[in-house]
Protein backbone atom coordinates (compact mmCIF):
# COMPACT_ATOMS: atom_id res chain seq x y z
CA UNK A 1 0.00 0.00 0.00
CA UNK A 2 1.10 3.32 -0.84
CA UNK A 3 2.53 5.11 2.21
CA UNK A 4 1.25 8.43 1.13
CA UNK A 5 -2.31 7.66 1.01
CA UNK A 6 -2.79 4.86 3.33
CA UNK A 7 -5.83 2.80 2.43
CA UNK A 8 -8.86 2.99 4.89
CA UNK A 9 -11.20 0.31 6.52
CA UNK A 10 -14.16 2.72 7.31
CA UNK A 11 -17.84 1.15 8.54
CA UNK A 12 -16.40 -0.69 11.39
CA UNK A 13 -14.97 1.85 13.74
CA UNK A 14 -16.17 4.91 15.07
CA UNK A 15 -13.70 6.69 12.32
CA UNK A 16 -12.09 4.88 9.08
CA UNK A 17 -8.93 3.00 10.10
CA UNK A 18 -5.33 2.73 7.95
CA UNK A 19 -5.63 -0.93 6.73
CA UNK A 20 -2.10 -0.89 7.27
CA UNK A 21 -2.35 -0.85 10.80
CA UNK A 22 -4.25 -3.81 11.05
CA UNK A 23 -2.68 -6.19 8.76
CA UNK A 24 0.92 -5.82 9.14
CA UNK A 25 1.08 -6.92 12.97
CA UNK A 26 -1.18 -10.23 11.98
CA UNK A 27 1.94 -13.03 12.54
CA UNK A 28 0.13 -15.22 9.28
CA UNK A 29 1.71 -13.93 6.12
CA UNK A 30 -1.54 -12.29 4.57
CA UNK A 31 -1.27 -10.98 0.72
CA UNK A 32 -3.40 -8.95 -1.14
CA UNK A 33 -3.91 -9.58 -4.76
CA UNK A 34 -6.05 -7.98 -7.68
CA UNK A 35 -8.57 -9.69 -9.96
CA UNK A 36 -5.47 -10.23 -12.03
CA UNK A 37 -3.36 -12.24 -9.21
CA UNK A 38 -0.71 -9.22 -9.05
CA UNK A 39 0.03 -8.40 -5.47
CA UNK A 40 -1.49 -5.64 -4.17
CA UNK A 41 0.01 -5.64 -0.44
CA UNK A 42 1.91 -8.18 1.75
CA UNK A 43 2.37 -7.70 5.35
CA UNK A 44 5.58 -8.07 7.61
CA UNK A 45 4.88 -12.07 8.20
CA UNK A 46 4.56 -12.50 4.13
CA UNK A 47 7.86 -10.16 3.79
CA UNK A 48 9.26 -12.22 6.04
CA UNK A 49 8.26 -15.75 4.58
CA UNK A 50 9.16 -15.51 0.60
CA UNK A 51 11.81 -13.07 1.45
CA UNK A 52 10.29 -9.91 -0.70
CA UNK A 53 9.63 -6.70 0.74
CA UNK A 54 6.23 -5.14 -0.74
CA UNK A 55 7.68 -2.58 -2.60
CA UNK A 56 9.89 -5.12 -4.71
CA UNK A 57 6.71 -7.25 -4.80
CA UNK A 58 3.89 -4.69 -5.50
CA UNK A 59 2.13 -5.94 -9.07
CA UNK A 60 4.53 -9.03 -9.29
CA UNK A 61 2.36 -12.07 -10.25
CA UNK A 62 1.72 -14.16 -7.53
CA UNK A 63 3.71 -17.34 -8.67
CA UNK A 64 6.53 -15.54 -9.12
CA UNK A 65 6.86 -14.14 -5.20
CA UNK A 66 5.36 -17.50 -3.14
CA UNK A 67 6.26 -20.19 -5.71
CA UNK A 68 4.75 -22.64 -4.54
CA UNK A 69 4.27 -26.13 -6.09
CA UNK A 70 0.10 -25.50 -5.68
CA UNK A 71 0.32 -22.23 -7.86
CA UNK A 72 1.85 -23.68 -10.69
CA UNK A 73 -0.10 -26.85 -11.27
CA UNK A 74 -3.54 -26.42 -10.12
CA UNK A 75 -4.09 -22.94 -8.86
CA UNK A 76 -6.22 -22.61 -6.01
CA UNK A 77 -7.39 -19.61 -7.22
CA UNK A 78 -9.17 -20.85 -10.06
CA UNK A 79 -11.51 -22.92 -7.75
CA UNK A 80 -12.83 -19.94 -6.33
CA UNK A 81 -16.37 -18.64 -7.05
CA UNK A 82 -18.51 -16.10 -5.12
CA UNK A 83 -20.84 -19.04 -3.48
CA UNK A 84 -17.59 -20.81 -2.27
CA UNK A 85 -16.11 -20.44 0.76
CA UNK A 86 -12.48 -20.35 0.78
CA UNK A 87 -9.88 -22.82 -0.68
CA UNK A 88 -7.10 -24.44 1.69
CA UNK A 89 -4.17 -26.01 -0.11
CA UNK A 90 -1.11 -27.72 1.80
CA UNK A 91 2.17 -27.40 -0.38
CA UNK A 92 5.46 -25.93 -0.35
CA UNK A 93 7.51 -22.86 -1.21
CA UNK A 94 10.56 -21.97 -2.05
CA UNK A 95 11.86 -18.35 -0.70
CA UNK A 96 14.34 -15.72 -1.75
CA UNK A 97 17.02 -17.54 0.62
CA UNK A 98 16.38 -20.61 -1.32
CA UNK A 99 14.44 -22.55 1.58
CA UNK A 100 11.70 -25.07 1.29
CA UNK A 101 8.98 -24.39 3.25
CA UNK A 102 6.03 -26.71 3.89
CA UNK A 103 2.72 -24.19 3.84
CA UNK A 104 -0.65 -24.20 4.25
CA UNK A 105 -2.49 -21.45 1.69
CA UNK A 106 -6.17 -20.54 2.44
CA UNK A 107 -7.26 -18.03 -0.75
CA UNK A 108 -10.40 -16.25 0.24
CA UNK A 109 -12.19 -14.75 -2.97
CA UNK A 110 -13.47 -10.96 -2.87
CA UNK A 111 -16.79 -10.28 -4.73
CA UNK A 112 -19.00 -7.26 -5.51
CA UNK A 113 -22.38 -7.49 -5.15
CA UNK A 114 -22.94 -8.87 -9.17
CA UNK A 115 -20.19 -11.62 -8.22
CA UNK A 116 -17.81 -9.69 -10.23
CA UNK A 117 -14.22 -10.82 -8.60
CA UNK A 118 -12.33 -8.03 -7.24
CA UNK A 119 -9.74 -9.31 -5.89
CA UNK A 120 -8.15 -12.18 -3.57
CA UNK A 121 -7.18 -12.52 0.08
CA UNK A 122 -4.65 -15.11 0.79
CA UNK A 123 -3.29 -16.27 4.35
CA UNK A 124 0.08 -18.29 4.66
CA UNK A 125 0.78 -20.38 7.22
CA UNK A 126 4.39 -21.45 7.84
CA UNK A 127 4.21 -25.39 8.65
CA UNK A 128 7.82 -26.01 10.01
CA UNK A 129 6.95 -25.11 13.53
CA UNK A 130 4.20 -27.57 14.11
CA UNK A 131 5.28 -30.56 11.96
CA UNK A 132 8.53 -30.97 14.19
CA UNK A 133 6.66 -31.59 17.60
CA UNK A 134 4.00 -33.73 15.66
CA UNK A 135 6.17 -36.29 15.26
CA UNK A 136 8.02 -36.75 18.13
CA UNK A 137 5.16 -36.77 20.25
CA UNK A 138 3.78 -40.33 18.58
CA UNK A 139 4.12 -43.20 21.50
CA UNK A 140 6.46 -45.74 21.14
CA UNK A 141 3.49 -48.67 20.26
CA UNK A 142 1.37 -46.49 18.73
CA UNK A 143 -0.03 -43.54 15.64
CA UNK A 144 -1.94 -40.41 16.51
CA UNK A 145 -3.23 -41.79 19.84
CA UNK A 146 -4.04 -45.20 19.14
CA UNK A 147 -1.86 -47.93 21.25
CA UNK A 148 -1.09 -51.22 19.95
CA UNK A 149 2.09 -53.26 19.40
CA UNK A 150 0.40 -56.66 17.61
CA UNK A 151 1.20 -57.50 13.84
CA UNK A 152 -2.60 -56.30 12.94
CA UNK A 153 -2.52 -52.74 14.72
CA UNK A 154 1.77 -52.41 13.77
CA UNK A 155 -0.22 -52.99 9.86
CA UNK A 156 -2.87 -50.43 10.35
CA UNK A 157 -0.10 -47.77 11.87
CA UNK A 158 1.42 -48.56 8.56
CA UNK A 159 -1.33 -47.96 6.80
CA UNK A 160 -2.57 -44.66 8.18
CA UNK A 161 -0.29 -42.30 6.74
CA UNK A 162 -0.47 -43.58 3.40
CA UNK A 163 -4.53 -43.13 3.73
CA UNK A 164 -4.03 -40.16 5.41
CA UNK A 165 -1.71 -38.84 2.43
CA UNK A 166 -4.47 -39.23 0.03
CA UNK A 167 -7.71 -37.32 -0.45
CA UNK A 168 -9.79 -40.41 -0.74
CA UNK A 169 -12.87 -41.22 0.85
CA UNK A 170 -12.47 -44.49 4.03
CA UNK A 171 -14.50 -46.58 5.27
CA UNK A 172 -13.78 -47.62 8.46
CA UNK A 173 -14.74 -50.73 10.09
CA UNK A 174 -14.34 -52.39 13.33
CA UNK A 175 -16.47 -53.32 16.23
CA UNK A 176 -17.97 -51.05 18.82
CA UNK A 177 -14.93 -49.97 20.91
CA UNK A 178 -12.36 -50.50 18.41
CA UNK A 179 -11.23 -46.64 18.03
CA UNK A 180 -13.11 -46.18 14.80
CA UNK A 181 -13.65 -42.46 15.94
CA UNK A 182 -10.33 -42.27 16.71
CA UNK A 183 -9.00 -43.64 13.61
CA UNK A 184 -10.77 -41.13 11.69
CA UNK A 185 -9.26 -38.56 13.37
CA UNK A 186 -6.11 -39.74 12.90
CA UNK A 187 -6.33 -40.12 9.19
CA UNK A 188 -6.82 -35.96 9.43
CA UNK A 189 -5.10 -35.04 11.73
CA UNK A 190 -2.37 -36.74 9.38
CA UNK A 191 -3.74 -35.49 6.41
CA UNK A 192 -3.06 -32.37 4.49
CA UNK A 193 -6.29 -31.00 5.92
CA UNK A 194 -5.13 -30.94 9.19
CA UNK A 195 -5.49 -27.31 9.93
CA UNK A 196 -9.16 -27.76 8.67
CA UNK A 197 -11.82 -28.44 10.82
CA UNK A 198 -12.55 -32.58 11.71
CA UNK A 199 -16.79 -32.59 11.68
CA UNK A 200 -18.25 -35.35 12.98
CA UNK A 201 -22.19 -36.48 12.82
CA UNK A 202 -23.62 -40.16 14.07
CA UNK A 203 -26.27 -41.07 11.04
CA UNK A 204 -27.77 -43.23 13.94
CA UNK A 205 -28.85 -40.38 16.87
CA UNK A 206 -30.84 -38.72 14.52
CA UNK A 207 -34.08 -38.89 12.68
CA UNK A 208 -34.23 -38.41 8.90
CA UNK A 209 -35.58 -35.12 8.43
CA UNK A 210 -32.90 -33.76 11.18
CA UNK A 211 -30.14 -35.77 9.51
CA UNK A 212 -30.67 -33.90 6.06
CA UNK A 213 -30.88 -30.76 7.69
CA UNK A 214 -27.68 -31.05 10.00
CA UNK A 215 -25.59 -32.85 6.55
CA UNK A 216 -26.78 -30.46 4.21
CA UNK A 217 -28.22 -27.62 5.99
CA UNK A 218 -31.66 -25.38 5.33
CA UNK A 219 -32.84 -21.97 3.99
CA UNK A 220 -35.33 -20.00 6.14
CA UNK A 221 -38.93 -21.42 6.12
CA UNK A 222 -37.79 -24.44 4.24
CA UNK A 223 -39.97 -26.50 6.92
CA UNK A 224 -42.17 -25.44 10.24
CA UNK A 225 -39.70 -24.28 12.57
CA UNK A 226 -36.59 -23.35 10.29
CA UNK A 227 -36.34 -19.66 11.31
CA UNK A 228 -33.01 -19.29 10.22
CA UNK A 229 -30.66 -20.22 7.24
CA UNK A 230 -27.90 -22.70 8.19
CA UNK A 231 -24.83 -24.27 6.61
CA UNK A 232 -25.66 -28.18 7.29
CA UNK A 233 -22.07 -30.22 9.03
CA UNK A 234 -20.44 -30.45 5.22
CA UNK A 235 -20.26 -26.79 4.67
CA UNK A 236 -18.80 -26.26 8.44
CA UNK A 237 -15.87 -29.51 7.53
CA UNK A 238 -15.35 -27.17 4.29
CA UNK A 239 -11.70 -27.70 3.73
CA UNK A 240 -11.76 -30.26 6.60
CA UNK A 241 -13.19 -33.82 6.94
CA UNK A 242 -16.27 -34.92 7.27
CA UNK A 243 -16.72 -38.37 9.54
CA UNK A 244 -19.89 -40.02 9.21
CA UNK A 245 -20.28 -42.32 11.99
CA UNK A 246 -22.74 -45.35 11.79
CA UNK A 247 -23.40 -44.57 8.16
CA UNK A 248 -25.02 -47.80 7.56
CA UNK A 249 -28.51 -46.13 10.16
CA UNK A 250 -28.54 -43.24 7.40
CA UNK A 251 -32.16 -43.81 5.38
CA UNK A 252 -31.60 -44.99 1.70
CA UNK A 253 -33.28 -41.47 0.14
CA UNK A 254 -30.55 -39.31 1.64
CA UNK A 255 -27.80 -41.69 0.86
CA UNK A 256 -28.66 -40.83 -2.78
CA UNK A 257 -28.39 -37.35 -1.69
CA UNK A 258 -24.83 -38.42 -0.45
CA UNK A 259 -24.33 -40.17 -3.23
CA UNK A 260 -24.93 -36.86 -5.49
CA UNK A 261 -22.90 -34.47 -3.03
CA UNK A 262 -20.02 -36.59 -3.17
CA UNK A 263 -20.10 -37.20 -7.06
CA UNK A 264 -20.15 -33.11 -7.94
CA UNK A 265 -19.00 -31.64 -4.62
CA UNK A 266 -22.05 -29.63 -4.39
CA UNK A 267 -24.35 -29.00 -1.21
CA UNK A 268 -27.88 -27.93 -1.60
CA UNK A 269 -29.25 -27.26 1.36
CA UNK A 270 -32.92 -28.09 1.82
CA UNK A 271 -35.73 -25.65 0.39
CA UNK A 272 -32.42 -24.02 -1.50
CA UNK A 273 -32.17 -23.98 -5.24
CA UNK A 274 -28.14 -22.80 -5.13
CA UNK A 275 -25.63 -24.93 -4.55
CA UNK A 276 -22.31 -24.16 -2.59
CA UNK A 277 -19.00 -25.85 -3.53
CA UNK A 278 -17.63 -28.08 -0.98
CA UNK A 279 -13.84 -29.50 -0.77
CA UNK A 280 -14.76 -32.05 1.86
CA UNK A 281 -13.05 -35.63 2.78
CA UNK A 282 -15.95 -38.17 3.68
CA UNK A 283 -14.37 -40.72 6.03
CA UNK A 284 -17.53 -43.16 7.09
CA UNK A 285 -17.78 -45.68 9.82
CA UNK A 286 -19.81 -48.62 10.86
CA UNK A 287 -19.60 -51.51 13.27
CA UNK A 288 -21.81 -53.65 10.94
CA UNK A 289 -21.64 -55.79 7.70
CA UNK A 290 -22.08 -53.12 5.20
CA UNK A 291 -22.04 -56.23 2.29
CA UNK A 292 -24.70 -57.74 4.03
CA UNK A 293 -26.60 -54.73 4.66
CA UNK A 294 -26.39 -53.85 0.45
CA UNK A 295 -27.23 -57.66 -0.17
CA UNK A 296 -30.22 -57.13 1.81
CA UNK A 297 -31.32 -53.84 0.33
CA UNK A 298 -30.89 -52.41 3.53
CA UNK A 299 -27.53 -50.17 2.69
CA UNK A 300 -27.25 -48.76 -0.98
CA UNK A 301 -24.57 -50.75 -3.37
CA UNK A 302 -23.59 -47.88 -4.97
CA UNK A 303 -22.55 -46.05 -1.69
CA UNK A 304 -20.86 -48.73 -0.67
CA UNK A 305 -18.81 -49.18 -3.89
CA UNK A 306 -18.12 -45.30 -3.42
CA UNK A 307 -17.09 -45.35 0.25
CA UNK A 308 -14.88 -48.55 0.00
CA UNK A 309 -12.48 -47.07 -1.86
CA UNK A 310 -10.32 -47.07 0.86
CA UNK A 311 -10.77 -49.37 3.93
CA UNK A 312 -9.64 -49.72 7.20
CA UNK A 313 -11.01 -52.72 9.50
CA UNK A 314 -10.07 -52.65 13.09
CA UNK A 315 -9.32 -55.87 14.95
CA UNK A 316 -11.32 -56.58 18.09
CA UNK A 317 -9.56 -56.29 21.25
CA UNK A 318 -9.63 -60.26 22.02
CA UNK A 319 -7.76 -60.77 18.36
CA UNK A 320 -4.65 -58.30 19.58
CA UNK A 321 -2.81 -60.52 22.18
CA UNK A 322 -0.41 -58.79 23.76
CA UNK A 323 -2.02 -54.86 23.51
CA UNK A 324 -4.13 -56.18 26.34
CA UNK A 325 -1.08 -55.72 28.36
CA UNK A 326 -0.08 -52.64 26.66
CA UNK A 327 -3.57 -50.98 26.89
CA UNK A 328 -3.92 -51.89 30.24
CA UNK A 329 -0.50 -50.23 30.91
CA UNK A 330 -1.36 -47.11 29.53
CA UNK A 331 -4.67 -46.81 30.88
CA UNK A 332 -3.72 -47.27 34.69
CA UNK A 333 -1.13 -44.84 33.98
CA UNK A 334 -3.56 -42.16 32.53
CA UNK A 335 -6.50 -42.82 35.57
CA UNK A 336 -3.31 -43.32 38.45
CA UNK A 337 -2.46 -39.32 37.05
CA UNK A 338 -5.80 -38.11 36.69
CA UNK A 339 -7.25 -39.36 40.30
CA UNK A 340 -3.92 -38.77 41.76
CA UNK A 341 -3.24 -42.25 43.12
CA UNK A 342 0.17 -44.13 43.08
CA UNK A 343 -0.98 -47.24 41.06
CA UNK A 344 2.27 -48.57 39.12
CA UNK A 345 0.62 -52.14 38.16
CA UNK A 346 -2.12 -54.87 38.45
CA UNK A 347 -1.26 -57.73 40.07
CA UNK A 348 0.01 -61.14 38.36
CA UNK A 349 -4.05 -62.80 38.96
CA UNK A 350 -5.61 -59.21 38.11
CA UNK A 351 -3.70 -59.39 34.91
CA UNK A 352 -4.68 -62.99 34.28
CA UNK A 353 -7.93 -62.31 34.49
CA UNK A 354 -7.75 -58.85 32.01
CA UNK A 355 -5.59 -61.39 29.53
CA UNK A 356 -8.80 -63.78 29.62
CA UNK A 357 -11.27 -61.89 29.20
CA UNK A 358 -12.94 -61.84 25.72
CA UNK A 359 -13.76 -57.56 25.51
CA UNK A 360 -16.86 -57.05 23.60
CA UNK A 361 -16.65 -54.10 24.01
CA UNK A 362 -13.12 -53.71 22.83
CA UNK A 363 -10.76 -50.57 23.66
CA UNK A 364 -13.20 -49.14 25.15
CA UNK A 365 -14.45 -51.79 27.88
CA UNK A 366 -10.94 -52.30 29.10
CA UNK A 367 -10.99 -48.61 29.53
CA UNK A 368 -13.97 -48.33 31.68
CA UNK A 369 -12.73 -51.92 33.59
CA UNK A 370 -9.21 -49.79 34.75
CA UNK A 371 -10.83 -46.57 35.19
CA UNK A 372 -13.54 -48.93 37.90
CA UNK A 373 -10.37 -50.40 39.33
CA UNK A 374 -8.48 -47.39 39.71
CA UNK A 375 -11.03 -45.90 41.30
CA UNK A 376 -11.85 -48.84 44.13
CA UNK A 377 -8.53 -49.43 44.34
CA UNK A 378 -6.53 -48.72 47.86
CA UNK A 379 -3.01 -50.27 47.35
CA UNK A 380 -0.55 -49.70 45.08
CA UNK A 381 -1.62 -53.34 42.73
CA UNK A 382 -5.02 -53.46 41.23
CA UNK A 383 -5.87 -57.02 42.78
CA UNK A 384 -8.67 -59.19 41.20
CA UNK A 385 -11.12 -57.96 44.06
CA UNK A 386 -10.40 -54.77 42.27
CA UNK A 387 -11.85 -55.66 39.21
CA UNK A 388 -15.62 -55.67 37.84
CA UNK A 389 -16.96 -58.93 39.52
CA UNK A 390 -18.68 -60.10 35.56
CA UNK A 391 -14.31 -61.27 35.07
CA UNK A 392 -13.61 -63.78 37.59
CA UNK A 393 -17.51 -65.06 37.14
CA UNK A 394 -16.86 -65.45 33.73
CA UNK A 395 -20.15 -63.84 33.06
CA UNK A 396 -20.23 -61.48 30.02
CA UNK A 397 -21.98 -58.30 30.82
CA UNK A 398 -25.08 -57.47 29.07
CA UNK A 399 -23.10 -55.08 26.57
CA UNK A 400 -21.03 -57.92 25.72
CA UNK A 401 -23.91 -59.59 24.03
CA UNK A 402 -24.99 -56.87 22.41
CA UNK A 403 -22.21 -56.47 19.85
CA UNK A 404 -22.48 -58.92 17.37
CA UNK A 405 -23.69 -57.43 13.93
CA UNK A 406 -26.90 -57.23 13.97
CA UNK A 407 -29.57 -54.75 11.86
CA UNK A 408 -32.63 -55.30 13.77
CA UNK A 409 -31.91 -54.32 17.42
CA UNK A 410 -33.18 -56.14 20.01
CA UNK A 411 -31.15 -55.10 22.44
CA UNK A 412 -29.70 -51.78 23.54
CA UNK A 413 -27.75 -49.23 21.74
CA UNK A 414 -24.02 -49.64 21.67
CA UNK A 415 -22.10 -47.54 24.40
CA UNK A 416 -25.51 -47.52 26.72
CA UNK A 417 -23.64 -49.46 29.58
CA UNK A 418 -20.18 -49.24 30.43
CA UNK A 419 -17.91 -52.34 31.18
CA UNK A 420 -17.43 -51.33 34.46
CA UNK A 421 -20.48 -52.93 36.47
CA UNK A 422 -21.77 -56.59 36.62
CA UNK A 423 -25.40 -57.00 35.85
CA UNK A 424 -25.76 -59.72 38.88
CA UNK A 425 -29.25 -60.65 37.68
CA UNK A 426 -29.38 -63.91 36.47
CA UNK A 427 -32.16 -64.71 33.91
CA UNK A 428 -33.55 -61.47 34.21
CA UNK A 429 -35.89 -61.60 31.19
CA UNK A 430 -35.27 -58.48 29.72
CA UNK A 431 -32.60 -55.88 29.23
CA UNK A 432 -35.08 -53.06 31.12
CA UNK A 433 -34.86 -55.85 33.92
CA UNK A 434 -31.48 -56.15 33.78
CA UNK A 435 -30.49 -52.51 33.25
CA UNK A 436 -33.22 -51.92 36.45
CA UNK A 437 -31.28 -54.09 38.55
CA UNK A 438 -28.01 -52.73 37.82
CA UNK A 439 -29.00 -48.69 38.50
CA UNK A 440 -30.19 -50.62 41.94
CA UNK A 441 -27.22 -51.92 42.79
CA UNK A 442 -25.38 -49.43 41.78
CA UNK A 443 -27.79 -47.28 44.22
CA UNK A 444 -27.15 -49.75 46.89
CA UNK A 445 -23.35 -50.06 46.49
CA UNK A 446 -23.07 -46.11 46.63
CA UNK A 447 -25.29 -45.60 49.59
CA UNK A 448 -27.65 -43.88 47.41
CA UNK A 449 -25.64 -41.22 45.77
CA UNK A 450 -26.49 -40.36 42.37
CA UNK A 451 -23.35 -39.07 41.25
CA UNK A 452 -21.35 -41.76 42.67
CA UNK A 453 -23.68 -44.59 41.40
CA UNK A 454 -23.55 -42.58 37.43
CA UNK A 455 -20.13 -42.79 37.55
CA UNK A 456 -19.62 -46.91 38.83
CA UNK A 457 -22.51 -47.46 35.51
CA UNK A 458 -20.25 -45.19 33.33
CA UNK A 459 -23.14 -43.02 32.57
CA UNK A 460 -23.64 -39.44 32.94
CA UNK A 461 -26.03 -38.04 35.79
CA UNK A 462 -28.28 -36.64 33.33
CA UNK A 463 -29.16 -40.46 31.96
CA UNK A 464 -29.35 -42.25 35.32
CA UNK A 465 -31.90 -39.47 36.38
CA UNK A 466 -33.63 -40.02 33.39
CA UNK A 467 -33.30 -44.16 33.50
CA UNK A 468 -35.05 -43.82 37.42
CA UNK A 469 -37.77 -41.82 36.66
CA UNK A 470 -38.42 -44.32 33.07
CA UNK A 471 -37.82 -47.44 35.57
CA UNK A 472 -39.86 -45.67 38.32
CA UNK A 473 -36.89 -46.46 41.07
CA UNK A 474 -38.23 -45.15 44.51
CA UNK B 1 34.01 -17.84 -26.80
CA UNK B 2 30.47 -19.00 -26.92
CA UNK B 3 28.05 -20.04 -23.79
CA UNK B 4 25.30 -22.02 -23.19
CA UNK B 5 22.53 -21.06 -20.88
CA UNK B 6 19.93 -23.24 -19.62
CA UNK B 7 16.56 -21.43 -18.55
CA UNK B 8 13.69 -23.75 -17.43
CA UNK B 9 10.33 -21.88 -18.50
CA UNK B 10 6.98 -21.24 -17.69
CA UNK B 11 5.34 -20.66 -20.66
CA UNK B 12 7.23 -17.36 -21.59
CA UNK B 13 8.72 -16.86 -18.53
CA UNK B 14 11.39 -18.17 -16.51
CA UNK B 15 9.78 -20.96 -14.29
CA UNK B 16 9.62 -19.66 -10.82
CA UNK B 17 10.19 -22.94 -9.49
CA UNK B 18 13.96 -24.73 -10.55
CA UNK B 19 12.48 -28.01 -9.30
CA UNK B 20 8.66 -27.76 -11.39
CA UNK B 21 9.91 -26.95 -14.71
CA UNK B 22 8.25 -28.99 -17.31
CA UNK B 23 10.44 -27.62 -20.18
CA UNK B 24 14.15 -25.71 -20.71
CA UNK B 25 15.04 -24.05 -22.98
CA UNK B 26 18.88 -24.25 -24.02
CA UNK B 27 20.49 -20.86 -25.41
CA UNK B 28 23.81 -21.01 -27.44
CA UNK B 29 25.28 -17.56 -27.50
CA UNK B 30 28.08 -16.75 -30.03
CA UNK B 31 30.76 -13.91 -28.85
CA UNK B 32 28.69 -10.98 -31.16
CA UNK B 33 25.64 -11.35 -29.43
CA UNK B 34 23.78 -13.40 -31.65
CA UNK B 35 22.27 -17.13 -29.91
CA UNK B 36 19.54 -19.43 -30.76
CA UNK B 37 17.47 -21.71 -28.99
CA UNK B 38 16.06 -25.21 -28.65
CA UNK B 39 13.11 -26.00 -26.75
CA UNK B 40 13.24 -29.10 -24.55
CA UNK B 41 10.66 -30.93 -22.90
CA UNK B 42 11.58 -32.59 -19.84
CA UNK B 43 10.11 -36.02 -19.85
CA UNK B 44 9.79 -35.67 -15.80
CA UNK B 45 9.58 -32.77 -13.72
CA UNK B 46 12.42 -33.37 -11.40
CA UNK B 47 15.71 -31.22 -10.09
CA UNK B 48 17.46 -34.24 -10.31
CA UNK B 49 17.14 -34.65 -13.72
CA UNK B 50 17.37 -31.02 -14.43
CA UNK B 51 21.04 -30.62 -12.96
CA UNK B 52 22.01 -33.92 -14.65
CA UNK B 53 20.84 -32.71 -17.93
CA UNK B 54 22.96 -28.97 -17.36
CA UNK B 55 26.19 -31.44 -17.11
CA UNK B 56 25.46 -33.99 -19.85
CA UNK B 57 24.52 -30.47 -22.63
CA UNK B 58 27.65 -28.76 -20.85
CA UNK B 59 25.57 -25.84 -20.06
CA UNK B 60 27.42 -23.19 -18.55
CA UNK B 61 24.94 -20.75 -17.18
CA UNK B 62 21.75 -20.85 -16.12
CA UNK B 63 18.81 -18.37 -15.21
CA UNK B 64 16.22 -19.84 -12.99
CA UNK B 65 13.70 -18.95 -10.48
CA UNK B 66 13.58 -20.32 -7.35
CA UNK B 67 16.12 -23.09 -6.74
CA UNK B 68 16.52 -24.79 -3.28
CA UNK B 69 20.23 -24.64 -1.66
CA UNK B 70 21.64 -27.97 -2.55
CA UNK B 71 21.18 -28.18 -5.94
CA UNK B 72 22.14 -24.18 -6.00
CA UNK B 73 25.60 -25.11 -4.30
CA UNK B 74 25.79 -28.36 -6.39
CA UNK B 75 25.51 -26.19 -9.83
CA UNK B 76 28.09 -24.01 -8.25
CA UNK B 77 30.76 -26.67 -7.01
CA UNK B 78 30.07 -27.96 -10.66
CA UNK B 79 31.47 -24.30 -11.94
CA UNK B 80 28.18 -23.06 -13.23
CA UNK B 81 27.12 -20.32 -13.17
CA UNK B 82 23.40 -19.89 -11.54
CA UNK B 83 21.35 -16.72 -11.76
CA UNK B 84 18.43 -17.38 -9.34
CA UNK B 85 14.81 -15.64 -8.46
CA UNK B 86 15.21 -14.06 -11.40
CA UNK B 87 11.77 -13.02 -12.55
CA UNK B 88 9.99 -12.40 -15.95
CA UNK B 89 10.49 -12.80 -19.83
CA UNK B 90 13.29 -15.33 -20.46
CA UNK B 91 14.08 -13.85 -24.06
CA UNK B 92 15.00 -10.65 -22.24
CA UNK B 93 16.89 -12.96 -19.31
CA UNK B 94 18.92 -13.62 -22.01
CA UNK B 95 19.50 -10.61 -23.79
CA UNK B 96 20.28 -9.08 -20.36
CA UNK B 97 22.72 -11.46 -19.32
CA UNK B 98 24.28 -11.04 -22.64
CA UNK B 99 24.48 -7.40 -22.22
CA UNK B 100 26.07 -8.21 -18.72
CA UNK B 101 23.19 -6.25 -16.59
CA UNK B 102 21.42 -9.36 -15.63
CA UNK B 103 21.65 -9.97 -11.72
CA UNK B 104 20.29 -12.95 -9.63
CA UNK B 105 16.68 -11.92 -8.01
CA UNK B 106 16.54 -9.52 -11.23
CA UNK B 107 12.51 -8.46 -12.21
CA UNK B 108 12.61 -7.91 -16.04
CA UNK B 109 10.08 -5.91 -17.91
CA UNK B 110 6.29 -7.05 -18.14
CA UNK B 111 6.12 -10.62 -15.92
CA UNK B 112 3.24 -12.86 -15.00
CA UNK B 113 1.74 -13.41 -18.89
CA UNK B 114 1.10 -16.37 -19.26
Amino acid sequence: MDDHFPHLISGLFDHPVAAEAILEEIPTALILLDARRRIRYMNRAASALTGYGPQEAKNIACHNIVRTQAYLKDSPVSKIAPDSGPVCVQSDLINRERLRIDVRITMIGLFDPPGRCLGYVDAIEDLRGSAQPKAQMQPAFGFAGMIGKSPDMENIFRTLPLIAGNDSPVLITGETGTGKDRAARAIHENSGRARGPFVKINCGALPETLLESELFGHCKGAFPGAAENRQGRFRLAHNGTLYLAEIGDMPLALQARLLNLLDNNTVYPMGGTRGFQVDVRVIAGDHRNLEQMAEQSAFRKDMLFRLNMVRLHLPPLRQRGDDIGLLTDHFLHQFSTAFGKDIREPAPEALDLLNTYSYPGNVRELRNIIKYAVNVCRQHQIEPRDLPAYLSSNIEPAAGRMEHDTRTRQEPPPGTVSGSFQPTAEGAATWAETEKQMIIEALVRTGGRRNKAAALLGWGRSTLWRKIKQYQIQ
Amino acid sequence: MSRKILIPLYGHEVAPRFDLASEAAIVSADDDGTWEKKIVVLAQVSAEKLCHMILTKDVDTVICGGIEDQYYQYLNWKRIRVYDSVIGSWKQGVEQLLKNKLYPGAIIGQQGEN
